[in-house]
C-alpha cells in the first residue's frame, strides 16, 4: 500500500498507567519518524528504544499468531503487530490497553478473566471412553465435511479483542464472552466430542449466550476471521432446541483402528520413534 | 441454570406478541387506512368501539394472552438488562422478586379488567 | 495481586452504546434495547389505564380524557414508532439468533467475511420496512384523521 499521503512523523498518543504511582491512566504523546511498512508494534518499539524505556506492552510473535498484542488502536481493538500505520490513514495513532480487563501496566491488560471463562467451559474433547483417550489405540474418524462445521472457530488466538469490543463485557463480568463461548461451540459441534451436557451446566445459566444481543462487534474486530457472533447464534439454536427437547443427537465419531495385515511398500522408510511419551 | 428455558420463552413470547400486538396496532393506529374492529366508526378508543370488541370472547382471550406474553417478554428483557449491570447476588434476587411481583400483579389487574370489561360490554 | 493494584478499565454503560468498532449492528442493538424499554414503560402504564374500562363508560372516558392532547398524541406516535422498529428488527433477530440468515462456517480468508455481511441485506430490508411503517403511521396519525 502506498503511504503517499502520510506525514514524515507519526504522533503516538499512548494511555499510560503505572499501578501504585498513578490513580488514573494518563495520555502521553510521542513523535516517531514514519517508515514504510511500519506497524503499530514497530512504533512502540521505536518509542521504547529511543524515547521512553519504561513503556510496557505485551507482544511475542509479531506476526498475528500468538495473540499477545491486542490493544485499542484508534478506538478499535486490534493486534498491534498486524496493523500497518498506513492502514489507519491518520498521522495520529492512539493506543490504549484493551478495555474490560484490569490494567497491569500501560498497555498490558490482565487477561485472567478470559482464561478463567475459557477453562470453565471445558474446551477439550470430552468422551465417556477415558481409557481410550489416555492410551489411544486408534484415531476417531471424522469426515472433512464434519470438520468444516467447526474449523473456522479453531483459528482463535485468544487475543481478547472480541471481549474488549463486546458491549455486554463492558459491564457484565459474569458473562463468558465471545471468545469462551465460541470455543465451547467449537467443541460442542466436533463430532468426536460428547461433552454438550457438561458445558451446558455453565451455558444454560447467566454466563451463557443469552447475554449476547448480536451487536456483532466481536466479529467485526476479530483479527483472525473467527466470527464469534456466528458461533454464538448457532450455539443459541442448539440450546433452544435442547430446551424444547428437539435437539438432534448426532452419532459420536467412531474409533478407526489401525489397519491390519497391510504390507509396507518396499522403499518406504519406517517412521521415526516417538520423541515424547 | 434457568436462562436457557426463560430465554426460549422470551423468544416464543416475542413471536406471539408480534401477531397480537401487530393486530392491536392495526386496530388502534392504522384505523384510517385499514379500519377493522371499529364497528362504531369514529376513534378506535371511543367507548362504543371498546364495548364492541369487549363483547367478543376471542378478543378478551387474546388480550389476556397478549398481556401475559407482553409482561413476560418485557420484564424478562428488563431483568436481562439490569443483570448485565452486574449487581451483587442479593440485589439480583431482590430484583427478580420485584419484577415477578410487578408482573403477576399487573397480570391479575389486566385479566380482571379484560374479564369484567367483557361482562360489562356484554350487558351493554 | 494485579487486581488489587491495577485499574479496572471496564467501559461501563458507555460501552453498551459505543466502543468497539461502531458497526451498524451496534446501533441496531442499542435501538432495540431503547425501544424495548420504551414499549415496556408504556405497556405497564397502559395496563393500568385501560383497566378503567371494567368500571364502565364514565371511568373509561375520564381516563381517556386524562391521556389526550397533543403531547400524548405525540407520545403514542412514538410508541408506534418504537413498535415498528422493535417488531421488525425483532423478527430479524429472532431468525438471526437462532442461526438463520447468518451463513455457514467458512474458511477465513482475508479480507474476512463474517455473519454480519450475511445479515446486511436482511438488516437493510428490515430498515426499509420500518421506515415505510413509520411513514404510513404518521399519515394515519396526523393526516388522514
Ligand atoms: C412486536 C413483537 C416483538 C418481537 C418480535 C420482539 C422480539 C424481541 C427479541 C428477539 C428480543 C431479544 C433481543 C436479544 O436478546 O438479543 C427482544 C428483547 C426485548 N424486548 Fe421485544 N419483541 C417484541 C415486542 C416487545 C414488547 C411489546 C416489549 C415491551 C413490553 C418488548 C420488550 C423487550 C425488551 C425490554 C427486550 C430486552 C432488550 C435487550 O436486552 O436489549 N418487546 N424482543
Ligand atoms: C400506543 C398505542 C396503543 C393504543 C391506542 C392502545 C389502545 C388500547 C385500548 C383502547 C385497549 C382497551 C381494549 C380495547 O379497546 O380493545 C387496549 C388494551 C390492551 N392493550 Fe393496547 N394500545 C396501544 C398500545 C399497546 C402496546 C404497545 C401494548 C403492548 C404489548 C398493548 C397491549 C394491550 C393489552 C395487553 C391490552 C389488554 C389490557 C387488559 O386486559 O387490561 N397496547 N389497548
Ligand atoms: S505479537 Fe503475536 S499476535 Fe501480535
Amino acid at each position: 500500500m502506498s503511504n503517499g499521503n502520510l506525514p514524515e512523523q507519526i504522533v503516538f498518543r499512548i494511555r499510560r498507567f503505572s499501578p501504585g504511582r498513578d490513580k488514573e491512566p494518563v495520555w502521553k504523546e510521542y513523535r516517531v519518524a514514519y517508515e514504510a511498512g511500519m506497524t503499530v508494534l514497530d512504533g512502540l518499539w521505536r518509542i521504547k528504544e529511543s524515547i521512553d524505556p519504561t513503556l510496557a506492552w505485551r507482544a511475542s510473535c509479531r506476526m498475528g499468531v500468538c495473540g499477545s498484542c491486542g490493544m485499542l488502536i484508534n478506538g478499535s481493538a486490534m493486534l498491534g503487530c498486524n496493523t500497518q500505520i498506513s492502514e489507519l490513514a491518520s498521522s495520529v495513532v492512539s493506543v490504549a490497553p484493551l478495555p474490560n480487563f484490569p490494567i497491569v501496566r500501560d498497555l498490558v491488560p490482565d487477561l485472567q478473566l478470559l482464561f478463567d471463562d475459557h477453562a470453565a467451559l471445558s474446551p477439550y474433547i470430552i468422551r465417556a471412553d477415558s481409557a481410550e483417550q489416555e492410551n489411544p489405540t486408534g484415531e476417531y474418524y471424522q469426515t472433512s465435511k464434519e470438520m468444516e462445521t467447526y474449523l473456522q472457530f479453531t483459528y482463535c488466538i485468544k487475543c481478547a479483542c472480541c471481549m474488549a469490543a463486546c458491549p455486554t463485557c463492558a459491564t457484565d463480568a459474569l458473562y463468558s464472552g465471545p471468545m469462551a463461548l465460541t470455543q465451547a461451540h467449537r467443541y460442542n459441534t466436533d463430532t468426536r466430542d460428547d461433552g454438550f451436557e457438561v458445558r451446558k451446566q455453565v451455558l444454560a445459566g447467566e454466563a451463557g449466550p443469552w447475554r449476547c444481543h448480536f451487536a456483532g462487534e466481536c466479529s467485526r474486530v476479530c483479527p483472525k476471521g473467527v466470527d464469534p457472533a456466528k458461533a454464538i447464534q448457532f450455539m443459541k439454536r442448539q440450546l433452544v432446541a435442547d430446551a424444547l427437547g428437539l435437539r438432534k443427537k448426532r452419532p459420536l465419531a467412531p474409533l478407526l483402528k489401525k489397519p491390519e495385515g497391510i504390507q509396507r511398500r518396499p522403499g518406504i522408510a519406517e517412521a521415526p520413534e516417538p520423541t515424547v511419551g | 441454570m434457568r436462562d436457557q428455558k426463560l430465554w426460549t420463552w422470551h423468544l416464543a413470547a416475542g413471536a406471539i406478541i408480534l401477531v397480537l400486538l401487530g393486530l392491536h396496532m392495526v386496530i388502534m393506529h392504522l384505523d384510517a387506512l385499514v379500519g377493522i374492529f371499529n364497528p362504531a366508526g369514529g376513534h378506535p378508543i371511543d367507548w362504543a368501539n371498546v364495548v364492541a370488541r369487549g363483547q367478543s370472547l376471542a378478543f378478551t382471550a387474546t388480550y389476556i394472552l397478549l398481556l401475559g406474553a407482553g409482561l413476560f417478554h418485557g420484564l424478562y428483557g428488563l431483568r436481562n438488562i439490569l443483570f448485565e449491570l452486574d449487581p451483587a447476588p442479593p440485589l439480583k434476587r431482590a430484583l427478580s422478586w420485584v419484577l415477578l411481583l410487578v408482573g403477576v400483579g399487573l397480570f391479575i389487574l389486566g385479566t380482571w379488567a379484560a374479564w369484567v370489561g367483557h361482562q360489562v360490554a356484554s350487558m351493554t | 495481586m494485579v487486581k488489587d493494584r491495577g485499574h479496572p478499565n471496564r467501559l461501563g454503560i458507555w460501552g453498551w452504546f459505543g466502543g468497539g468498532s461502531w458497526g451498524p449492528d451496534r446501533y441496531l442493538y442499542s435501538l432495540h434495547r431503547v425501544t424495548g424499554l420504551g414499549l415496556l414503560l408504556y405497556f405497564l402504564l397502559h395496563i393500568v389505564v385501560t383497566s378503567s374500562r371494567a368500571l364502565g363508560q364514565g371511568a373509561w372516558e375520564e381516563s381517556m380524557a386524562r391521556v389526550s392532547g397533543p403531547v400524548f398524541m405525540l407520545g403514542e406516535y412514538l410508541v408506534f414508532v418504537a413498535f415498528a422498529f422493535h417488531a421488525i428488527n425483532g423478527v430479524r433477530l429472532l431468525f438471526a439468533e437462532l442461526g438463520y440468515g447468518i451463513g455457514k462456517p467458512i474458511e477465513p480468508i482475508y479480507p474476512y467475511r463474517t455473519c454480519l455481511d450475511d445479515q446486511r441485506p436482511w438488516a437493510l430490508g428490515a430498515l426499509v420496512l420500518i421506515a415505510a411503517l413509520i411513514v404510513v403511521g404518521a399519515l394515519d396519525f396526523f393526516v388522514w384523521h
